[in-house]
């Protein structure tokens, strides 16, 4: 193979990674923007889709079109419970209190997770066979398109739903003003709600499509929720077009780290990214130095 | 002198820096001649090792606000420098300390400053981020780390000619250190400048507007914090004399900051109190075997829920009947 191909195939399977830190970091998007707080669950409902979809294919026997679906509306399902049993009790609590409980409910997804399925690693059949794609030179596996696919998909249905419908409106009024949100009736409670279902749904339908070429275990999700997060920061938090463009770019400087310089190190690139915007542009790509101001949480 | 006068001023002493972390030590010395197993005098030389950082931990969460996520990163930086320095290079454990905490502090540093200066909790996620890139750094580095599998004989302390090789005298060592980390601890927040955090962490616009430089009094207490970590891992290395990296992974980042949210990040004795609570406890939940993460996560959550202060200062019931009574 020659050098070329090389690259070539690291692009793709950068895309293809790129394609999943994405989706994470427009589930973080989702919920920073109706409440102003980063879930640190977040990887884990990537987990919980995966595990989920493994659970009801493989030992339910469901066939795989109906266990997808099912297993990314279980964790939409879960992302409600969380919001209803554990922020919503809660009268008036600082930051670092709501901080705490998502690290809370990251624990307990990941200890219920192992209580349920063990410390192994499950695979998910691909969703039309293994048969590689011969692209001038470079393999494709059809899994990589379905992921990416999944992405558009996911990012043009946002795309309707904040601009098209009224809860989607409402929910994006919410992360202009949350207090003038409300003062127009809008019910912020309830998109609140509704944010943590959305991105719940959204980590499901990523775990789903990607453990048929990445397995999936109880203790997943932090590493895919740090690197969901580098993204969401590249790209300006709250910025959902701005988490794709980041996601994509972050998935190709890791498969280009990972093949031409040290795969140990693959894991170090998105979080030394993270770290560099932390400090130079913590707006984001797109973002504003004014902007920046705003967005604290 | 009436009754109460006398109360009040035993009171006064004992609120005095100096006198909290002179009986913490007494206390220590008296648990330890009553537990002649060395087994679990072993337990409490990590007890005071965790208090050591949870001190830290919660000088930042509760005083300054902010949040580390990566707290296992810098204690892993103070005992692999003090253990490959050591080790590899020949150093002289009383240059390795000092080297290893400010290797520490220069990487907090190095965190902490970009960070802190932006509002909100960036903090948390630069920090998470750090301790994973260290966790990786320790496993690939394994020309100086030794990789996975880490690398050992890391040699004993000697104070003077006594040398701390077994379990009882490095423990009264450990916490004659925790009472000096406690002492420093309590004099930073009964100071204008623990007065100024405080003022912070409940309205930090106000407190700014009032000539607190916020930004940089966060910074510094990071960087303590963080100093306060690298010290207990050097602590750790010289104990154990064997490092490999699992031992400062994100789990025991997050089981630090369980360990202060649980006994209160409102208080200094809060976090001493979650740290007591929740290292003792595996060892009573030993037939959970792997489980212990769920039940971490179910008192995590159940506390935070129910009484986000903290188990200190909890009224025990009793003592109220007591007074009425």
């Amino acid at each position: 193979m020659n050098l070329g191909v090389q690259l070539l195939q690291y692009t793709l399977s950068g895309i293809t990674i790129g394609s999943i830190y994405a989706m994470v970091a427009i589930g973080f998007n989702i919920i920073y923007n109706a409440t102003g707080i980063i879930n640190l669950a977040q990887g884990d409902f990537v987990m919980l889709g995966g595990m989920l979809a493994v659970y009801l294919h493989n030992t339910l026997g469901l066939p795989l079109v109906l266990a997808g679906p099912a297993a990314a509306l279980i964790t939409a399902i879960i992302g409600l419970l969380f919001e209803r049993f554990a922020f919503h009790p809660l009268k008036n609590p600082s930051v670092i209190t709501l901080i705490i409980i998502t690290i809370a409910a990251s624990i307990l997804f990941k200890g219920g997770a192992m209580f349920i399925w063990g410390k192994d690693a499950y695979i998910l059949p691909s969703f039309s066979g293994d048969k590689p794609i011969q692209f001038f030179g470079a393999t494709i596996l059809p899994q990589t398109l379905w992921i990416l696919g999944t992405l558009i998909f996911v990012f043009a249905a946002l795309m309707v739903f904040f601009r098209f419908t009224i809860v989607g409106k409402a929910m994006k009024a919410c992360a202009y003003n949350r207090q003038a949100a409300r003062i127009v009736g809008i019910n912020v409670n309830r998109m609140v709600l509704f944010s943590f279902g959305l991105s719940a749904f959204i980590g499901g339908i990523a775990g789903v499509v990607v453990t048929p070429i990445a397995l999936v275990s109880y203790d997943r999700g932090a590493l895919l929720g740090l690197k969901g997060f580098g993204t969401a920061i590249f790209g300006g938090l709250g910025n959902m077009g701005g988490a794709v463009v980041a996601g994509l770019i972050i998935g190709l400087l890791e498969a280009y780290a990972a093949g031409l310089i040290s795969s140990g190190y693959k894991d170090a690139v998105a979080l030394i990214i993270l770290l560099i915007v932390l400090f130079f542009k913590p707006g984001g790509i797109f973002g504003r130095k004014e902007e920046q101001l705003l967005k604290a949480f | 002198m009436g009754y109460t006068d006398k109360l009040g001023n035993v009171r006064d002493t004992l609120r005095k820096p100096a006198v909290q972390s002179g009986l913490t030590f007494a206390v220590a010395l008296i648990v330890v001649a009553l537990v002649r197993n060395p087994y679990y005098v072993g337990i409490l030389v990590f007890l005071g090792i965790n208090v050591i950082i949870t001190i830290g931990l919660s000088l930042l969460m509760g005083y300054a606000g902010q949040i580390s996520l990566g707290q296992a990163a810098f204690y892993g930086i103070g005992a692999y420098t003090t253990g490959i320095l050591t080790t590899r290079f020949g150093f002289p454990i009383y240059l390795s300390l000092p080297l290893a905490i400010l290797f520490t502090v220069t990487i907090a540093f190095l965190v902490g400053v970009p960070t802190l200066r932006l509002k909100g909790h960036y903090l948390a996620m630069a920090t998470l981020g750090l301790g994973e890139i260290v966790h990786i750094v320790f496993n690939e580095l394994s020309s100086l780390t030794g990789g996975p599998s880490g690398f050992g004989s890391i040699p004993l302390i000697r104070i003077f000619s006594v040398k701390l090789d077994n379990d009882t005298r490095y423990y009264i060592f450990v916490w004659a250190i925790v009472a000096l980390v406690l002492f420093i601890a309590l004099n930073i927040v009964h100071s204008r400048i623990g007065r100024a955090l405080k003022a912070i962490h409940k309205e930090e616009r106000t407190a700014a507007t009032l000539g607190v430089h916020t930004a940089r009094l966060k910074q510094m207490i990071f960087a303590i914090s963080a100093g306060f970590a690298g010290l207990a891992g050097f602590l750790y290395a010289h104990y154990v004399t064997f490092l490999s990296p699992g031992t400062f992974s994100l789990h025991f980042s997050i089981l630090l900051v369980t360990m202060v949210a649980v006994g209160g990040i409102e208080h200094i004795w809060g976090a001493v109190i979650g740290t007591v609570v929740l290292t003792i406890l595996p060892e009573y939940l030993r037939f959970f075997k792997d489980f212990d993460i769920l039940i971490y996560g179910i008192i995590l959550m159940a506390i935070m829920l129910l009484r986000p202060e903290g188990l200190y200062g909890i009224k025990i019931p009793i003592r109220r009947k007591g007074v009425h009574g």
